[in-house]
């Protein structure tokens, strides 16, 4: 998809991969042929550059027909390399950073006061924790007991231009976020049992909403790509897809 | 403006169970007749105006129809990204209520004085502006909004603007409303708190037989409506206290630019002369070329 598109943010799609493939193949109550089921989960990307990924287990998943990824990025598609909620099954467009969150804790105060079950999961950046935005977010959620509203950062300490350490540093980044009233799991990122444990039983502790501190890889899977800053941007060529697709398939093994 | 708003939302709230009220830390002695009956959907933010505009989106999402309160400013130019991408993208029934348009807080100086807000606004092609002119033209965009719940931007005065329609009017997107019929072929249009000044204007000599009209409900997707209306005049004269730049006014000649031969299209607005300085409103209106 991202070498046909010629787009970018390959690196942040396998980075954030693992967690999309647990919540949507065991952890959301979602119905792929009724994407509007009232009682669903809701999952928001608000990282939205991850939007290949989405699309892609939105397809291995049925909610989308395969043949459907080809127009990503494509001219005249609807199909954007920010995630589009005019794509079924996706509830919401982001792709300027910081606006999830919020969004979410609406959805799960939304849930709160109509008595509903389901739950909001909310993917973010760790990039993205620079927004204020989020913070705000953060404080509102626990004040209000978002018990119902998961928030699960894909950590894997790369930002654009350099490192998170370098850009703006998170740590003590769990510390933060429990003190900030969340309960704070630290976990694998690519790991799926770990995954999915953690993502099926929260609220951990009743009255507090959780957030899941996935240490990921950008690039995972591909070892060119592998914690290498370029890919944030870059888009393999014919030549390093080939390569990319024979790791990801497992071929060398 | 303030007293109308909240008695049309309670009564709104006492019939419809998704409405919503949120507030950004503000509202004090005009929320309370609604956060004491519905507890439950009023909701104070914070100081968090991002977060706040966030969630309301996300609480239409769900069904609700939130209506976010606050100071002109701050639910919009710091939330203008918010408005852009998640309620009119999404075409979500958020209504933005903006309390102090134009220069009604005028004593406190230039982070309050709302006179940009409609050229933020304008330019989000769902969102349907409700500028109101009096308390009656207050209650008639709520019952509208109400029964069209939309991306919308209600912008009130503060208190005590007065009233000049005799009843509530009938209004619809787009349409101008007659509020006193002339004898000639020109009018005095408003949007906006400035319904009082355009009355006061029609007495003056050079506004003899002058028509005065309103138009509280307006917005990008209204622009088609406009040429055939202006049309009807010779001479149409815009106030607004708003800057001139991407106001009313410009809204109203850009409709009509290609459109409309033979009648005089005239903007009368602030300029920004007004900046960097305080004063009631009565008295920066007129500093910025309103008098």
């Amino acid at each position: 998809m991202v070498h046909r598109a010629n787009a970018s943010h390959v690196g942040s799609c396998f980075s954030s991969v693992d967690v999309l493939a647990v919540l949507y193949g065991r952890v959301l109550n979602v119905r792929p042929d009724q994407p509007d089921w009232a009682d669903r989960d809701r999952f928001i990307l608000s990282k939205g550059h991850a939007a290949a990924a989405v699309y892609a287990v939105l397809a291995e998943t049925g909610f989308l027909p395969m043949e459907d990824l080809e127009r990503y990025g494509q001219n005249g598609s609807s199909m954007m390399t920010h995630v589009s909620h005019r794509i079924r099954g996706v509830e919401f467009s982001t792709g300027s950073l910081g606006h999830g969150l919020p969004f979410g804790v609406g959805k799960a105060l939304a849930a709160r006061r109509l008595g509903a079950d389901w739950r909001t999961f909310v993917l973010l950046s760790d990039g993205e924790m620079d927004a204020g935005s989020n913070w705000e977010a953060l404080m509102f959620a626990a004040h209000h007991g978002l018990d119902n509203l998961v928030a699960v950062i894909d950590y894997n300490k790369l930002q654009s231009l350099t490192t998170i350490a370098e850009t703006l540093a998170l740590e003590p980044f769990a510390d933060k976020l429990q003190a900030f009233g969340w309960d704070v799991r630290e976990l694998d990122g690519h790991d799926h049992d770990t995954l999915y444990d953690a993502l099926s039983s929260t609220p951990w502790t009743p009255g507090r909403p959780a957030v899941v501190l996935a240490h990921t890889v950008k690039g995972k899977g591909v070892s060119f790509m592998e914690n290498r800053v370029e890919w944030h941007y870059r888009s393999p060529n014919a030549e390093l897809l080939a390569r990319a697709m024979a790791e990801v398939r497992g071929d060398d093994a | 403006m303030r007293n109308a708003f909240i008695d049309e939302l309670v009564t709104a709230a006492a019939a419809d169970p998704r409405v919503a009220l949120v507030v950004g830390d503000l509202g004090f002695s005009v929320v309370e007749p609604f956060a004491t009956r519905f507890p439950d959907r009023f909701i104070n933010a914070g100081v968090a105006e991002q977060d706040l505009m966030g969630l309301a989106a996300g609480l239409a999402s769900e069904g609700f129809h939130p209506f976010v309160y606050s100071i002109a400013n701050f639910p919009l130019f710091r939330c203008a990204e918010q408005i852009r991408n998640d309620v009119d993208y999404h075409e979500l029934p958020v209504t933005v209520v903006a309390v102090g348009g134009g220069l009604s807080y005028g004593a406190l100086g230039y982070s309050h004085h709302a006179v940009q807000d409609y050229g933020l606004i304008r330019l989000m092609p769902n969102m349907l502006i409700a500028a109101p002119g009096d308390p009656a033209e207050v209650r008639a965009c709520m019952r509208y909004l109400m029964a069209h719940p939309q991306p919308s931007y209600l912008r009130l005065g503060k208190a005590g603007e007065p009233l000049v329609h005799e009843a509530i009017p009938d209004i619809a997107p787009g349409r101008w409303v007659p509020v006193r019929e002339g004898t000639g072929t020109a009018t005095l249009l408003t949007t906006g708190a400035t319904l009082a000044l355009g009355r006061a204007w029609l007495e003056r000599p050079e506004f003899a037989g002058f028509s005065l009209h309103t138009l509280p409900l307006w917005g990008l997707r209204h622009k088609g409506s406009q040429p055939a209306q202006v049309s009807r005049w010779t001479h149409v004269l815009t106030i607004e206290d708003h800057l001139a730049d991407a106001g009313f006014g410009s809204w109203l000649a850009e409709a009509c630019s290609g459109q409309v031969s033979g009648t005089r299209l005239e903007v009368r607005a602030l300029s920004h002369e007004i900046f960097g300085k305080v004063g009631d409103q009565h008295t920066l209106n007129a500093l910025g070329g309103l008098r």
